[in-house]
């Protein structure tokens, strides 16, 4: 599939999306952009759907019986979720870090390598050793761990099982990394690391994080998107999107104030 | 003045705490101690039967090989196996007993593990309520009914098949197969418990690098419960090995040492159920022969057991 020429501004942006979980609209009417090269936070109380909306960028909502998406998501001017499209293949475009760090129980190496190899990998174990060094660099996590990659994924802490699930969505070469509340079982260095090797990767790639954390998205981010649950019929939706210091500085929404001065939520 | 009131409430009840008797010494608890005895029993019974079990293959073991007529050596090293000529090599009943049990795994391994892939990486919730009992019903089928359906229907289709000059009407192969099919669901069970237990978070990280199901169940799931799979095929070789009515209806009944699969061949379980079900005089070398091979038996069995064991503990993934 080709793509025909498309606002280049977005990395991804959806239009009316609504997801249901069974006869459950847990999302409902969703409608903005990512920038490129930028973190964008998304923010909000429990069941707000902010974790939907991260998952519904790669398609990770259709591991879910009776998800369903409407309205659409556009990725380079396709909508994600048009009948043709492959969802294996959104996902080599666009990877995830999720909440606990899920190392294989694999070694480092294998870790890094599982990715470009099930992605039909022909060059040489040479080129194979440059990526996997690539990668664990990227992720901050190369001088580490670079004497033993033979060493057991699961053998690492928190952190650096973090930064391992970092490196090895960097292996596959993606264009954007959606990262699910990557710091929530970390302790506040390891969570620190994580939050500088963002800005790092913000210059390749760009980033959408969920996370409970204020002080994290205040810090962490450059854009904040506030969700909450709509009273009468338990959907999330979105309720402001702007830079994050306009959010947390200037909000124009009494309920985004409400929250991020720690009222509720 | 309210205050007032519930002070002297408080007040009061303090005093009563103050004057109760606290008797913390033991009580005699009989039931408890019944309970306690009686399911101690319960477990005992069972060891002590395998004990006793044990104890016999040993006593009658040690008769058979006190009798002139054999030796340990020519017991494991003679290819013949002639109780009335007095030829006691175990060799051939060993070697049928392997080839069932090796075509078995050829068929059990493959179906039992496709089985379960299916099972716990694609099934919906439906197809796994209707497979699973399907499944397990499999398991309840008398043997007697599997040696009947090895016989009259598995080896006319091989001997069609191959010819009828091939393979004759009794032989390893039919044996085989079928006892591969009535262990496949102790392949598949066991081994569907040891991928779902593999935790969801391994394979949503590998569909999240853009791994499809396949990939994921046989690069990620699978090596992950490795050593489950491992522990079940080891319990499914070991009951292929136990199994005796499918052999003793369809593999034949003479010890035949043979690598060919299409010719008659009698396995140990095969030959036990036959000398004990004949017209065998208490006491005699043949009646005690039988239980040599049991005590043999009891070894393989008990060997496979104890390796399983140790590849669980060896093998097993520790995740958290």
């Amino acid at each position: 599939m080709t793509s025909a020429t498309y606002d280049t501004k977005y990395a991804i942006e959806t239009r009316n999306m609504h997801i249901y979980y069974g006869a459950f609209r847990a999302v409902k009417d969703v409608s903005f952009g990512i920038e490129r090269n930028k973190i964008t936070a998304l923010i909000g109380p429990s069941g707000c759907g902010k974790s939907t909306v991260l998952r519904s960028f790669n398609r990770m909502n259709d591991l879910i019986p009776g998800a369903r998406t409407e309205g659409e998501v556009l990725y380079h001017g396709q909508n994600l979720y048009a009948p043709d499209v492959d969802a294996v293949q959104v996902r080599r475009e666009i990877g995830m870090v999720f909440q606990k760090p899920n190392p294989f129980p694999k070694s480092i190496y294998d870790n890094i390598a599982y990715g470009p190899r099930i992605n039909g990998w022909k060059g040489s174990k040479a080129e194979m050793d440059e990526l996997v060094e690539r990668a664990l660099r990227g992720a901050a996590l190369w001088d580490e761990v670079k004497d033993d990659l033979k060493k057991s994924g699961l053998a690492l802490s928190g952190g650096q099982q973090q930064r391992l699930c970092i490196a090895r969505a960097l292996a596959v070469e993606p264009e954007m990394i959606l990262m699910d509340e990557p710091c929530s079982a970390l302790d506040p260095i390891s969570t620190l690391k994580i939050e500088e090797l963002m800005f790092e990767l913000r210059q390749n790639y760009t980033i959408v994080i969920v996370t409970h954390n204020m002080q994290q998205a205040a810090r962490a981010s450059d854009y904040t998107a506030f969700f909450l649950m709509d009273k009468d019929d338990r959907a999330g939706q979105l309720i402001e999107y702007d830079t994050t210091s306009n959010i947390f500085q200037n909000p124009k929404d009494k309920r985004t104030e409400e929250y991020i001065s720690g009222r509720f939520g | 003045m309210a205050d007032q009131v519930q002070a002297s409430a408080q007040r009061a009840i303090a005093a009563q705490r103050a004057e109760r008797v606290v008797d913390l010494r033991k009580r005699p608890r009989i039931g408890e101690s019944i309970i306690q005895t009686t399911l101690f029993a319960c477990g005992f019974i069972s060891i002590f039967t395998t004990i006793g079990i044990v104890f016999v293959l040993f006593e009658e073991s040690l008769a058979f090989f006190a009798d002139p007529a054999v030796t340990l050596v020519e017991f494991f090293t003679n290819t013949v196996w002639q109780p009335r000529i007095e030829q006691f090599g175990i060799l051939p009943l060993v070697n049928a007993t392997l080839m069932v049990a090796f075509i078995a795994m050829g068929v059990a391994l493959p179906l039992g593990l496709g089985t379960a892939i299916y099972l716990s990486e694609y099934a919906s919730e439906r197809a796994r309520a209707i497979l699973k009992p399907v499944i397990e019903l499999l398991a309840g089928i008398p043997t007697v009914v599997y040696g009947y359906f090895a016989l009259t229907f598995v080896t006319p289709i091989l001997r069609g098949v191959f010819g009828q000059d091939v393979v004759s009407v009794y032989n390893v192969m039919s044996a085989g197969l079928v006892v591969g099919v009535l262990i496949t669901p102790i392949v598949a069970t066991l081994s569907e418990d040891a991928l779902s237990a593999v935790p969801g978070r391994l394979r949503q990280a590998s569909f999240g690098l853009g791994a499809t199901r396949w990939e994921t169940a046989i690069r990620i799931v699978v090596p992950a419960a490795l050593s489950g799979i491992l522990a079940a095929s080891i319990v499914a070789m070991s009951r292929a090995i136990g199994e005796t009515m499918v052999v003793a209806l369809a593999a034949g009944a003479s010890p035949n040492l043979t690598w060919n699969p299409f010719e008659p061949a009698e396995t140990m379980t095969g030959h036990i159920a036959r000398i004990s079900g004949g017209d065998l005089s208490y006491g005699s070398i043949d009646y005690k022969s039988i239980f040599a091979i049991g005590l043999v038996l009891f070894f393989i069995t008990l060997g496979l057991n104890i390796a399983s064991r140790q590849i669980v503990r060896r093998f097993r993934e520790v995740y958290d």
